[in-house]
């Protein structure tokens, strides 16, 4: 067992885990965050999307020694300070882009990184940034609506119903 | 003007709040005090016979309590089938046991051998390793002809690999040989529908617990059914009657059929929190779920279409072996039977059918119910064999299909394989199709796709379901161990406030939501007034769940049928409290009224006074406002649409892009617009992962090839356009109180002949007409290959 510390949310947290500890192992047992989600062991779904230094990283195949005082955010950092929706997660509620919420924290984690680096994305930017997010539920239409909505665009342009 | 609240409004979903701030509770998110965690030894090999399992080093490893082997559950019975078909002989199904741990045989490849508890899931994971396996390899049987025809036998006991031979309607099989061979025209097709992994987000979880001070048993589990399932491993596998068993299924992250089933793991855990005094949590894997997971599909089919010379279907024929995998699943008989072949009429008027379904044992995983179940299964030979036709006979399918049709006022409609379809308007569906898939505008998209070197085709096709699972007296008869009405229980509270205890189960279906929309309309009071609480044994009434896009067709009625029992007894409390008559008493807009006079009472004065009966009728009228009901159906309901596909074929590489896809719906009445529509678009995206994408595979030992991500093609963002989707042609459904008729499989049944009528279309108008049928997924190799024959 180790010790291991970093900034999660805003916070500085620690605990001690043992070197094969995963960083979302880390995140939803050692502290209790089970807003990140496990959905393969593969590394291709993206249920377990973080930032990690401003950066969108799968946190199940990072170690949490590894990233030992960095910033992390997960989804629980996502909210506006008093505690209402953030403007991509309100997005995701307006839009209709979850349904079982499963898939959902990883969405919005990789949306938010996706809109950090390119602002206004154009569809099929968007629905090529999240090769790497799998949801079962939505057949992604009203995901990439929401990520467009989110980031200030005209929703029109995704097919209308 | 778009309704804001209530019945017709796009409600914003309330349980959006909690999934998107990372505060949903999965099964996986909770932990118990003094748990225990289990992991499971698998068979590695399909077939063999099991001569020892060693466990003493395993047991000796650090951390581990115990090591449960198939001796220790000698004492409870297997997994339960809940279907038992009759086959065209009259005699029942084949049905071996189904044990909980292998009893002295592997059947497949994931096989649950031992059940390692210890103190972390590493720690059993690393005593897993230490078992010793004795085992004797047995040749695997994986192709289901060939297993059909005798040789290995999955199970010695029963004497054969055939489940069931089942035909429908076996009365009428001579009548359908003879219009055969009395036909103008016949079209045949051999298909395959590919067997799927239905692969929900979330994967499956089931956590024991037990208080042996009051001899209580909690199972926590990723169902989309929990009073089945307490009622299945309560009365048959474990002894446990259902007042000392809890069964909670918290939220649950995506179904679609696959956590109807009662699976081994969560009677194992049950079991074992006794036996340890622990709780005992187990998390399956995602490649755990792909050996474990019931599949989906899995049929070989060949379908005959007999039409006279100007195109009127005169008979239909099939023979279907359908793959059942090695035990069978909680519901697996039913699904290639009476979920397929009541299905075969179509939206069509055929007047003679002929199902012929062999199930089969084979050395893989169980295969049951996913999205659809059956119905995709029949709807895609139908629709296939139909633009098959149209292109033999030189006819538009859409004419084809418009000729064929049940006209708008022959309504209700016997078929000939015993449903009856209340309403429908197949017509103006098809109607509507035609304008939002902008067919008229086609041609010049596809002279620009043939610019570009590609070649563009469209396909269009209809399809029918029957939804609303059912008329419990119906399914009796035909083999359901089950009933399959839905209840639910209307709780006023004193001030006015209302929870409704429901037996659906929403995992991500929005219940929550749309049922409270219901109760708010009903009542006249605003939507947040209304709580709609379910998935737990322990406060709600017994319920059959969801599947089947029943929801709202069965358990919204039982909840509009509590919910009118609390009304009229609301009404006598206001007639009191105003002094006139009940059957002058109006509700609407959350108060009551007497008829042609300003008196009115509010509804939070009639649910006080129904709590503090100070002044009421205590002689006439117990206290109180709470009332529970059963629903049981009349009848299926019967959604149907038109789905029209856009595709370009790459010539060279064989590789289909979807262009475009429209759905046009009658899901009769619709509650809320938006989760429909929502409903809809996922139902096509796993429709298109179908026809495009996915495929569970074996080798003929029986090891799964696709068993990851990496190797099993889920639909991404994009593989899949944006839909248009409509559902405004709506034939309400006249025997429920809502008019619902059900939208959750509709997506995933009308979807792939759409898919591969486009594709074939593409081929044939671009000159390559030797090709007449592709089989799914079509992968650029097998497009590739069927260009070059
Ligand atoms: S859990 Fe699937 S990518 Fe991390
Ligand atoms: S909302 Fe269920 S997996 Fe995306």
């Amino acid at each position: 067992m180790t010790k291991v510390s970093m900034t999660v949310n805003g916070r500085s947290m620690s605990g001690d885990i043992e070197g094969r500890t995963l960083l979302v192992d880390f995140l939803r047992q050692g502290l209790g965050l089970t807003g990140t989600h496990v959905g393969c062991d593969t590394s291709q779904c993206g249920a377990c999307v973080v930032h990690v230094d401003g950066k969108a990283v799968k946190s199940c195949t990072v170690f949490a020694a590894d990233v030992a005082g960095a910033e992390v955010t997960t989804i629980e950092g996502m909210g506006n300070p008093d505690g209402s929706l953030g403007v991509i997660q309100q997005a995701f509620q307006d839009h209709h882009g979850l349904q079982c919420g499963f898939c959902t924290p990883g969405m919005v984690m990789s949306a938010a990184a996706l809109l950090a680096e390119n602002p206004k994305p154009t569809e099929a930017e968007i629905r090529h940034y999240l090769e790497g997010n799998i949801c079962r539920c939505t057949g992604y239409h009203n995901i990439v609506k929401a990520i467009m909505a989110a980031s200030g665009q005209d929703v029109s342009a995704v097919a209308a119903e | 003007m778009p309704k804001d609240h209530g019945i017709g409004a796009s409600s914003k979903r309330r349980e959006d709040v909690r999934f998107l701030s990372g505060r949903g509770r999965y099964t996986d998110d909770m932990n118990l005090a003094r748990q225990a965690y289990a992991v499971f030894l698998r068979a590695q090999v399909a077939h063999a016979k099991i001569n020892k399992i060693d466990t003493t080093d395993a047991a000796a490893m650090p951390g581990v309590i115990r090591v449960f082997t198939a001796q220790d559950f000698s004492g409870v019975g297997g997994l339960p089938c809940g279907w038992q078909v009759t086959d065209r002989h009259g005699n029942a199904m084949l049905e071996p046991k189904h044990p909980i741990l292998a009893e002295g045989k592997i059947r497949y490849v994931g096989e649950a051998l031992a059940m390692i508890v210890a103190e972390t899931e590493a720690q059993a994971r690393d005593a897993a390793e230490a078992i010793v396996m004795d085992v004797e390899d047995l040749p695997a049987v994986v192709d289901m002809k060939a297993a059909a025809a005798g040789g290995t036998l999955v199970h010695d006991d029963i004497g054969s690999n055939l489940c069931y031979d089942w035909g429908f309607v076996e009365d009428n099989k001579a009548a359908v040989d003879e219009a055969f061979a009395r036909a103008d025209h016949v079209t045949t097709l051999e298909l395959v529908n590919n067997r799927l992994a239905p692969n929900p987000m979330e994967p499956r979880v089931a956590i024991g617990d037990y208080d042996f001070s009051t001899d209580q048993h909690t199972l926590y589990t990723t169902s989309q059914n929990p009073h089945v399932i307490r009622l299945l491993m309560g009365a048959f596998v474990l002894g446990i009657p259902e007042h000392k068993l809890r069964v909670v299924a918290p939220d649950v992250g995506g179904g679609f059929g696959s956590k109807i089933f009662h699976y081994a793991e969560e009677a194992a855990v049950t079991f074992a929190a006794k036996e340890l005094r622990r709780p005992v949590k187990w998390t399956s894997t995602r490649s755990e779920a792909f050996i474990t997971d019931a599949h989906g599909r899995d049929h070989v089919t060949k379908i005959e279409l007999a039409l006279d010379k100007d195109g009127h279907f005169q008979a239909i024929r099939t023979e279907t072996f359908a793959n059942m995998g090695a035990y069978l699943s909680t519901f697996a008989p039913s699904v290639p039977t009476w979920l397929h072949g009541t299905l075969m009429a179509g939206n069509y008027k055929t007047p003679l059918i002929y199902v012929n379904v062999k199930a089969v044992f084979t050395n893989t995983v169980p295969v049951d119910a996913y999205r659809g179940a059956g119905r995709p299964e029949a709807t895609f030979q139908l629709e296939r064999v139909i633009d098959k036709a149209a292109r033999e006979m030189g006819m538009d399918p859409v004419e084809l299909r418009r000729k064929n049709f049940v006209q708008p006022d022959e309504f209700p409609y016997q078929t000939p394989v015993a449903v009856v379809y209340d309403t429908g308007n197949y017509q103006a569906t098809m109607d509507k199709l035609l304008d939002i898939a902008d067919v008229a505008g086609f041609e010049a998209r596809r002279a620009e796709s043939a610019e570009a070197g590609k070649l563009r085709g469209l396909g269009l096709n209809c399809y029918i379901e029957a939804c609303g699972i059912a008329p419990s007296n119906l399914v009796g008869q035909l083999g359901a161990r089950a009933g399959l009405y839905e209840s639910a229980t209307v709780r006023v509270n004193a001030t006015g406030g209302i929870v409704v205890m429901t037996g659906s189960h929403s995992h991500g279906q929005g219940h929550e939501t749309t049922f409270a929309q219901v109760i708010a309309d009903m009542i006249g009071i605003a939507e947040n007034q209304v709580e709609i609480v379910h998935g737990d044994t322990a406060n709600t009434p017994m319920g059959m769940g969801t599947y089947g896009s029943r929801s709202l067709a069965v358990g919204g009625s039982a909840m509009v049928r509590a919910a009118n029992k609390v009304i009229n007894k609301a009404k006598k409390i206001a007639a009191h409290l105003l002094e006139a008559s009940e059957a002058d008493i109006e509700l609407k807009d959350g108060a009551f009224s007497v008829a042609g006079t300003d008196k009115s009472v509010d509804w939070g004065s009639v649910c006080l006074a129904a709590y503090v009966p100070h002044n009421y009728p205590l002689e006439d009228l117990e206290p109180g406002l709470e009332e529970t009901a059963f629903y049981d159906p009349s009848n299926f309901t019967y959604p149907a649409g038109a789905y029209a596909c856009e595709v370009e074929v790459d010539p060279e590489t064989g590789k289909v892009t979807i262009c475009a896809f429209a759905a046009a719906d009658d899901f009769g009445n619709v509650v809320n617009p938006m989760i429909v529509e929502g409903q809809v678009h996922g139902g096509l995206a796993q429709g298109i992962g179908q026809a495009l994408l996915e495929g569970v595979s074996y080798d003929e030992n029986g090891q799964l090839l696709s068993g990851s991500y990496m190797d099993y093609a889920m639909p991404r963002a994009d593989d899949v356009p944006s839909y248009v989707v409509d559902h405004s042609c709506q034939t309400p459904c006249t025997h429920n109180p809502l008019g619902v008729k059900g939208c959750g499989e509709a997506g995933a049944i009308g979807s792939p002949p759409a898919v591969v009528n486009a594709v074939i279309d593409a081929l044939h108008r671009g000159g390559i007409t030797h090709v007449t049928h592709i089989d799914m997924p079509l992968t650029p190799g097998r497009v590739w290959s069927a260009i070059q024959g």
